[in-house]
């Protein structure tokens, strides 16, 4: 056995045989009141809980622990390669065997328990212990494979992939897999088949009450339609800028950027809040066309709408990333070539730029379509009767019905919409980019846009920028003014409810947003390093290791990406209220939340970086001795940099602004920013949110310019290299573009 | 440290199959320890393939793979102590030549300042001395590759491994830069494979060559061996330029056989080869040119004559059909159309099997 291994059974029996097994409340360090009756009891370790005949079904676990033991003393490596697999498959399975059979009174699987020896037993959800021997088993089983020379018998390489497929079986598939469990259980309990189809295929989903009859039309399609313009008009939005961009000679390019960067770093209900501040009944213009022109005030903005105009707000700038990627990587010398074959312009355009915008069109449009699907916050804001699926799932969960079993129904129908639209674009156009970057220098100019494409443009995108525009102009304001449409007195009291400190008693933050905001960085700040963490391991197996199911692995990385939020929320709440993980209510579950939410995008970047890296360089490495390890360590992540910063850039700022699946998640004890401000907009407190949102975009431009400076420039040689994200928003274009 | 020394390589039935392609077929061979040989072939025949077995960057799909006697054939490249110099060289781009030089003595952890001094001496081997602070971005094409070769050779290793590493160099440079490494290889006492594409490059250095054609060995011998006597038609042509006739052996006596070449008949060396179809691959230079009175000569009619400086190229065209011919030393200019008669030299006419 090499050191590494020993160190893994050394982990597993500390697991096994010290640290509390079960998940503890309140542990503190000051008073021990929690250790009391340690071994046993409460925070007892499983081998004294085992022998002492408490929880005996934790017993075969050991026994496992104790065959890879014995490994220790073999001589032959394949002898031992095959202990050591027997011992980290067989306690895998005992593992979870117990977990999922033995949990609170009544559930969990009563002839798995009988037969573990824990009938009728219950038994709280897993910790540290818990945490450590399932780690420690794992890397055993993964050790073994690599003893049996699997991945070129490297251990880094197999225990990472044990180590990312266990992750995402357990936060990805586990609670997807418990959505479908529930949507197809009834009130009781009990399987039932005819209560989903009922409830599936009940009229408030698919009715089309608005075609026939003057009701309301179900609320899959109420999100569909909103879903597909949104798409449309983002996709148009974002091309018209790309075009005027690159092709024509219009002045304001780095106003541009700005402005596209800033709603990545917005929460996204804040456009839907400020667009109640400017088109609400007592709204800034509403009041000055009812002043001036005499339009009488009206609700129109609460509706399909509003929603519409503050999610193409919030999303044509992403449109607007990833096409102005693909008109940048048309290669000039093709229109060139088309010119110098006679082609006119207009020709050239329809010809052949038009085809190979194509692709990327779509994808653009795909992008908007499943972000508007899971938006959450803005039809919060600003549906009024108009419902969607995440805004009827949330209600589902939280309102008074509390009908689980109708969120999860609800969850599968988005959750089939965004799939379906993920396996369109793969299928459709997975093979069909024609990106013409060559890497080579490519001289030639690209050809000037045709004079009415130009005007055509130019006239989409002029009310778009003004919009924003305004639309910042309010956020910053709104919170200096008492009450924006109504009395505009500045005053610096909403940022004094919020952000307060007191110094007469030493420092004290007795605003009411600290809590919720100290919480936010916290959770960001962790989650975001992990991210990247996982991200780029995960691309660095995907990009440079051959083995078995690597495709399978890519795939399952990717569609988590088409999971809308709210659907994560759901699923955790649903998949981790209960043992054997029981974590709902602690940081925990927000930071993992976050990590799986926004690992595609680490792994993403990861490979776009991994593939601009030659794969020679490794293996140079390699042949000098270094272990897989060394080689990420001193070769591949030295040069990775740009990737580093985009996807921890992503996750930071993913982690501040999100609200659709944490909005389940948080907890008295650990309320996120998001979730705080929403309760402030439902309150009609608009000015302390508007404050509290203006803090939080300050807080993230900082905190981006922190991780830009602290992971540092790659440095090739004395010239400085480009940077691959040009800017923050890289990233997001990045994902997107998945 | 102890240095470990040279060793061999053995290839025993080793294939690589990378799904139905299959990029090596069934290849044994053995590399003699302190010798340098080379794999030869014509692009996407295997070359690389091979080396990087050796070099445990790809595992074999089936066969064994020896180095100093020891199987190695499931060891990854960081347990086998062999290095290798890339074709694109594969300088980490982001540390100086000294950090560079020293990345192997680093992290097998060495101690910085072993692993320093380790480098400054292969640095100063290969006369890059003074030049350890640039970064790989502020060196020429050569120095680069030098910068490589000291990487490789700071561990010592028992096997060296050079991939086309004269590639990215222009003409010049490449005569230099083979001979250097020659040297190196003499000197130090290396074990080295070598790939390359050119089949001068491939004369020039090796102390043996192993041809490669289409994932199969077509043949391995010493360089003089497979100039002279090619084994088949494909390492005739490709190493040199070969005349490739179908003849006929008539009688086989002693080892000797006589082969119906047109109207003449000609003694050779039989090679193995039976009575029967066979081929004969001449060598242009072994074409000697005479006057068309010769009657012992093979007569033909000259269809071209190039001037090239230090020699002719000739097109002879002939009752077996239109042969080259090289004549070296400064020639009067043949015209088109005129009589000749051609004999042949001494060395440079092999029989070989038929196709
Ligand atoms: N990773 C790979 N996947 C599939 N085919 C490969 C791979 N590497 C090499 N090949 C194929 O194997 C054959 C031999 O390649 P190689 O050894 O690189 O040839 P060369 O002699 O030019 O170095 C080629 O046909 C090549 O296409
Ligand atoms: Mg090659």
């Amino acid at each position: 056995m090499r050191g590494s291994t020993k160190l893994a059974l050394l982990l597993g029996w500390l697991g096994y045989g010290l640290l509390p097994w079960y998940l503890l409340e309140r542990v503190s360090f000051s008073s021990f009141g929690w250790l009391a009756g340690y071994p046993f009891g409460r925070a007892g370790s499983a081998l004294a809980l085992a022998l002492s005949g408490q929880a005996p079904w934790l017993l075969p676990v050991g026994l496992a622990f104790a065959l890879a033991t014995l490994g220790l003393f073999r001589r032959d490596e394949t002898a031992v390669a095959r202990l050591l697999m027997l011992a980290g498959a067989a306690g895998m399975a005992l593992f979870f065997a117990q977990g999922f059979a033995i949990g609170l009174k009544g559930q969990g699987m009563p002839w798995l328990a009988a037969l573990l020896g824990g009938a009728g037993a219950s038994q709280p959800g897993m910790g540290a212990g818990a945490f450590l021997a399932i780690l420690s088993l794992l890397l055993l089983f993964c050790h073994g494979l690599a003893y049996r020379g699997y991945c070129k018998g490297d251990l880094f390489t197999t225990s990472a992939i044990g180590v990312i497929v266990l992750l995402i079986g357990l936060f990805i598939f586990f609670p997807v897999a418990t959505i479908l469990e529930s949507a197809l259980i009834d009130q009781n309990g009990a399987f039932a088949l005819s209560a989903f189809t009922s409830r599936f295929f009940d009229s408030s989903i698919w009715g089309l009450g608005c075609i026939t009859a003057n009701t309301n039309c179900g609320v899959a399609w109420n999100t569909l339609l909103l879903a597909v313009l949104c798409g449309v008009i983002t996709t148009l939005l974002g091309l018209a800028c790309a075009l005027l961009i690159l092709r024509t000679g219009m002045p304001g390019k780095r106003v541009m950027r700005a402005l596209t960067v800033l709603p990545i770093i917005t929460p996204p209900f804040v456009i839907g809040l400020a667009l109640i501040l400017l088109f609400g009944r007592s709204g800034l213009l509403s009041n000055v066309l009812y002043e001036w022109f005499d339009v009488p005030r009206s609700r129109w903005i609460y509706g399909l709408p509003g929603v519409l105009l503050a999610q193409v707000l919030a999303f044509a700038p992403i449109a607007f990333l990833v096409l102005i990627g693909v008109v940048q990587g048309i290669s000039p010398s093709l229109e060139e070539a088309s010119q110098t074959l006679g082609a006119k312009r207009w020709q050239t355009f329809r010809t052949v730029t038009w085809p190979l915008l194509r692709p990327g069109i779509a994808n653009a449009f795909l992008l908007g379509f499943v972000e508007s699907m899971a938006d959450f916050g803005n039809p919060l804001v600003l549906g009024g009767n108009y419902e969607v699926l995440s805004t009827k799932i949330f209600f589902a969960v939280v309102g008074a019905s509390h009908n689980q079993g109708q969120a999860a129904v609800l969850a599968i129908v988005l959750l089939g919409f965004t799939l379906g639209a993920f396996w369109v674009q793969q299928r459709w156009l997975g093979d069909k980019s024609y990106t013409t970057v060559t890497g080579k220098g490519d001289s030639g100019l690209p050809t000037p846009l045709p004079r009415r494409v130009s005007w055509l443009a130019g006239l989409v995108i002029l009310p778009w920028v003004a919009l924003t525009f305004v639309i910042y102009l309010v956020i910053l304001i709104g919170g200096f003014v008492k009450s924006m449409g109504r009395d505009y007195t500045p005053t610096l009291e909403h940022y004094r409810t919020g952000f307060s400190i007191d110094w007469s008693r030493g420092l004290f933050f007795d605003g009411a947003a600290w809590d919720s905001f100290f919480t936010t960085i916290k959770v960001a700040a962790i989650s975001a390093p992990l991210t990247a963490l996982i991200g780029l391991i995960t691309a660095y197996l995907l990009t440079r290791q051959r083995f078995a199911g690597r495709g399978a692995l890519e795939f399952a990385t990717m569609l988590s990406f088409a999971i809308p939020g709210t659907v994560i929320g759901v699923a955790y709440i649903l998949a981790f209220n209960v043992p054997p993980i029981e974590i709902t209510g602690t940081g925990l579950i927000l930071v993992i939340a976050f990590v799986f939410r926004n690992m595609p995008v680490g792994v993403r970047s990861g490979i776009a970086g991994l593939s601009q890296i030659d794969k020679s360089l490794d293996e140079a490495s390699t042949t000098l001795r270094a272990r897989s390890f060394t080689t990420l360590w001193r070769v591949v992540l030295p040069l990775l940099k740009p990737a580093i910063v985009s996807a921890l850039v992503y996750s930071f700022v993913r982690s501040m602004t999100a609200v659709s699946a944490v909005i389940f998640l948080v907890s008295a004890e650990y309320n996120l920013a998001t979730a705080y401000i929403v309760g402030r907009v439902e309150a009609g407190e608009f000015g302390l949110a508007i404050a509290y949102s203006s803090v939080l975009i300050v807080v993230m431009a900082l905190g981006i310019g922190l991780i830009q400076l602290g992971v540092g420039e790659r440095k090739l040689g004395r010239r400085k290299l480009i940077a691959l994200s040009g800017s923050a928003a890289q990233p997001i274009a990045q994902g997107a573009a998945s | 440290m102890t240095k470990a020394g040279p060793a061999s390589v053995e290839f025993r039935n080793v294939s690589m199959r990378y799904g139905s392609v299959t990029a090596v077929d069934n290849v044994s061979f053995a590399i003699e320890a302190g010798r340098l040989v080379t794999l030869l072939g014509p692009s996407g025949c295997g070359k690389t393939t091979t080396l990087r077995m050796i070099a445990g960057l790809e595992i074999a799909s089936e066969g064994q793979i020896l180095i100093a006697g020891r199987d190695v054939t499931r060891l990854s490249a960081a347990d086998r102590d062999v290095s290798m110099v890339f074709q694109s060289y594969a300088l980490f781009p982001h540390m100086s030549v000294l950090e560079n030089a020293a990345y192997g003595p680093t992290v097998k952890g060495l101690g910085k300042e072993a692993a320093r001094e380790m480098a400054m001496a292969k640095l100063a081997l290969v006369g890059l001395k003074g030049f350890e602070k640039r970064y790989p971005s502020e060196l020429s094409g050569g120095q680069q590759q030098r910068v490589a070769v000291a990487r490789a050779l700071v561990l010592e290793p028992q096997v060296l491994l050079f991939d086309e590493p004269l590639s990215n160099l222009d003409a010049k440079l490449r005569r230099r830069v083979r001979e250097e490494i020659r040297e190196l290889q003499q000197d130090l006492n290396l074990t080295v494979a070598y790939v390359t594409h050119d089949q001068e490059e491939a004369l020039a250095v090796s102390d043996r060559i192993i041809v490669m054609s289409n994932a199969r060995i077509a043949q391995e011998g010493a360089p003089r061996e497979l100039y002279e006597q090619p084994a088949n038609a494909f390492v005739a042509d490709f190493i040199g330029d070969a005349n490739l006739i179908d003849v006929a052996i008539t009688r086989v006596t002693d080892g000797r056989a006589d082969v119906a070449l047109g109207p003449l008949t000609v003694s050779l060396p039989a090679r193995g080869l039976s009575v029967g179809p066979a081929r004969i691959a001449i060598r242009p230079e072994s074409l000697l040119i005479g006057p068309a009175a010769d009657a012992a000569g093979l007569p033909g009619t000259i269809r071209k004559c190039a001037y090239l400086g230090n020699h002719l190229d000739i097109m002879v065209t002939t009752a077996v059909g239109e042969l080259f011919v090289i004549q070296y030393g400064s020639r009067e200019m043949l015209p088109e159309g005129s009589p000749v008669s051609l004999s042949f030299a001494g060395s440079g006419v092999t029989l070989i099997p038929p196709v």
